[in-house]
């Protein structure tokens, strides 16, 4: 009887993992992330060249309102020097005041700053996406089941729809999204950006690239996370297995087993 | 509370213990004869001792940062996990610290289930207990509300909306828990409040649990009244201090994998897009550890009768020590009992199942089906196999089944004697 409960347990968390990971229509593409596993880091040169593709590509609709400039120059980011992250920051016009006399002004962004935002107010965006708001991207990616393949293989999966499907104006076929419809056109093709480092700018790479750097505004501390889990995790065996050798050397003294 | 007097030896100690018995309570805490032949499944009152304090500490370095208001709460998260020095950390422990609170409560509440611990003289343990269950699951529930995502805002809307099922005056029930007419920036006020209050609330109840436990003293895996002191016990410190550590370790790698390279499996993608009460998810799911009790909500199809099922599921639980009729407490010898504890187990396992899938079709007929058996269970089960049941025969004391002639049992017997 035990026996049987334990199988349908086992059976029953297998079902639970395979549901939660077929439940979408298309399964994901696949890519090699770096900052998967036990070590997992980011590519720094992919996280660059991802800012990139995400300033030049995705800001002209998306928001990313919970970074600052400064987060480009900090460790285990992109990791520009503070200079370039200046640089960066300054192309930006925010607005800020009121000054001595009581006016707005603008003035080029400073590090301090959050990424100026492409609409002004959240209508805005929509009328400017027929009726459809682009999501912040700060968290985009952790806010999507199937998080960074999701990302990424929804921005590959662009298709002609099949011929069952009547699209409305504006409406774009994508086997990744969910309903498969979505508002966004495609938004990468080959050579949309031109990379400094020499790396070519195929739609796979920007891909994976983008969404490597979404994977870090998400997460901006998952390289220290990792490091910090692997000292946690190793610090806790083996004062486990001291632990349990106290404990047999201290039970030794009843008949009892532990 | 002790069963011998005991005197400090020092003249300050002694002083100081006629004033406030202190010492004596130490004293009472580290003698505490506890029996030996307890397994790893008791260990968790202490991992649940561990668990509560850990969301307490962290729960208050994140109140110093986070901002109850529906404007700021969902951006103070985010402030707390970018620019907080370890706010990941902080946020990441608690939040799958209430997943591990709940995976050891649950342990708990079956293990005490498998021995029969809640009967006489543990009823007011196991109804304490009952309590503390359910304050965990409001405070758990509210805290889910506070970093004001989408799920947040929905799962708040949805359970909220029960009382409205409340004859007559539940539509006012529920207006005058929202502070006003919709979930809202009073409702996010309130439930910031009270999630800070009820662990307070629990941390009094687990102090009753104790106390309460140390009267008759544990319960043990051959479920049988035992003499204490005695060969059948040990002196909780250093014996089971030193095991209770171990489990403890044991317990706190999963929960560092958990924190440290899945933060977020437990949780729901889609409490990091920010609550829009214009657009509702899906999926409106709770957390995995309330799924059993959603389940059973949605598997009545009238409102009310629903809410009292999922009531009526919990509470029937603390009426428990007197609907199982059995005088035998574990299930070791129980043989016809541990059979269905076991499919009780699968029933809750089915149950949290179905609870996360939409509630249609052959999921729902499960559900049912679930639900059904679960209150046969404890309404009709229990009470009919105490009464019929043939049980095995119990050994004298717990070492009879244990003892295999061991070369310490001097050694043993002399410690427990020095000691008390």
């Amino acid at each position: 009887m035990r026996y049987i409960i334990k199988f349908l347990i086992i059976l029953y968390l297998l079902s639970i993992s395979k549901s939660f990971a077929a439940e979408n229509t298309a399964k994901f593409l696949e890519t090699d992330w770096t900052f998967k596993g036990l070590f997992g880091k980011f590519d720094r040169a992919s996280l660059q060249r991802g800012y990139q593709v995400y300033t030049e590509v995705c800001a002209s609709c998306h928001s990313m309102k919970y970074l600052s400039y400064r987060n480009l120059s900090e460790k285990g980011g992109p990791e520009f020097s503070e200079a370039e992250a200046k640089a960066i920051a300054a192309n930006f016009e925010v607005t800020d005041g009121p000054d001595s006399t009581g006016e707005m002004f603008t003035r080029p962004a400073k590090l301090s700053d959050k990424f100026v935002m492409p609409y002004a107010n959240d209508e805005e965006a929509k009328s400017a996406n027929g009726g459809a708001y682009p999501p912040d991207m700060s968290v985009l990616v952790k806010a999507r089941k199937g998080g960074a393949d999701y990302v990424y293989s929804l921005l590959l999966g662009y298709e002609d729809p099949p011929s069952s499907i009547k699209l409305d104006d504006g409406v774009y076929y994508n086997k990744y999204m969910y309903g498969n419809k979505i508002k966004m056109p495609a938004p990468l093709s080959d050579d949309l950006v031109e990379y400094s480092d020499g790396t070519k700018a195929t739609q796979e790479q920007m891909a994976k690239d983008v969404v490597n750097f979404l994977m870090w505004s998400a997460e901006p501390h998952l390289e220290t996370r990792h490091k910090t889990g692997f000292r946690v995790i190793s610090y806790l065996i083996i004062l486990t297995i001291l632990v349990y050798f106290s404990m047999k050397k201290i039970w030794s003294r009843v008949e009892s087993k532990v | 509370m002790s069963d011998h007097e005991y005197t400090p030896s020092s003249k300050f100690g002694k002083w100081f213990n006629d004033r406030l018995p202190l010492l004596s309570l130490v004293n009472h805490l580290t003698d505490y004869p506890t029996p030996k032949n307890l397994n790893y499944w008791w260990t968790f009152g202490g991992i649940l001792t561990f668990c509560l304090i850990t969301q307490i500490v962290t729960g208050l370095v994140l109140a110093m940062h986070y901002i109850a208001h529906v404007d700021h709460a969902f951006s103070s998260v985010e402030h707390i996990m970018r620019d907080v020095n370890y706010g990941w950390l902080l946020r990441y422990v608690h939040a799958n610290g209430a997943s591990m609170f709940f995976l050891a409560v649950y342990i708990h509440i079956f293990r005490a289930l498998f021995y029969g611990s809640y009967k006489a003289p543990r009823e007011i343990i196991w109804i304490i207990g009952i309590i503390i269950y359910l304050l965990m699951m409001a405070a758990a529930f509210m805290g889910y509300v506070l970093p004001w995502g989408q799920m947040s805002f929905w799962g708040a809307t949805v359970i909220t909306n029960l009382f409205s099922a409340i004859p007559l005056v539940g539509e006012s029930i529920t207006t005058w828990l929202w502070g006003g007419y919709s979930v809202d920036n009073p409702t996010l006020t309130r439930f910031f409040t009270l999630h800070y209050l009820l662990p307070f609330l629990i941390l009094g109840l687990v102090v009753l649990h104790i106390w309460a436990l140390h009267v008759p003293g544990n319960n043990n895996p051959v479920g049988i009244d035992i003499k204490k002191p005695s060969k059948d016990t040990v002196p909780f410190h250093p014996y089971i201090v030193i095991k209770d550590a171990f489990a403890l370790l044991m317990f706190l790698i999963i929960f560092a994998m958990f924190v440290f390279y899945s933060p977020n499996v437990l949780g729901h993608a889609d409490n990091y897009i920010e609550a829009n009460p214009l657009v509702t998810p899906a999926h409106i799911v709770p957390e995995w550890y309330l799924l059993p009790f959603y389940a059973i909500l949605r598997s009545v199809p009238d409102k009310l009768m629903g809410v009292i099922a999922m009531l009526s599921a919990i509470l029937i639980l603390a009426a428990l020590p007197w609907l199982d009729t059995s005088k035998i407490r574990s299930a070791v010898f129980r043989p016809l009992y541990k059979q269905f504890y076991w499919i009780l187990v699968a029933d809750v396992l089915i149950l949290g199942y179905v609870g996360a899938m939409p509630a249609e079709g052959l999921y729902l007929l499960i559900a049912r089906i679930g639900t059904i058996y679960y209150f046969a269970h404890f309404l009709i089960i229990l009470p009919v196999l105490g009464l019929k049941e043939k049980t095995l025969p119990l050994p004298l004391s717990i070492t009879e089944p244990v003892l295999g002639g061991s070369p310490n049992l001097a050694a043993a017997r002399d410690k427990t004697e020095k000691i008390v």
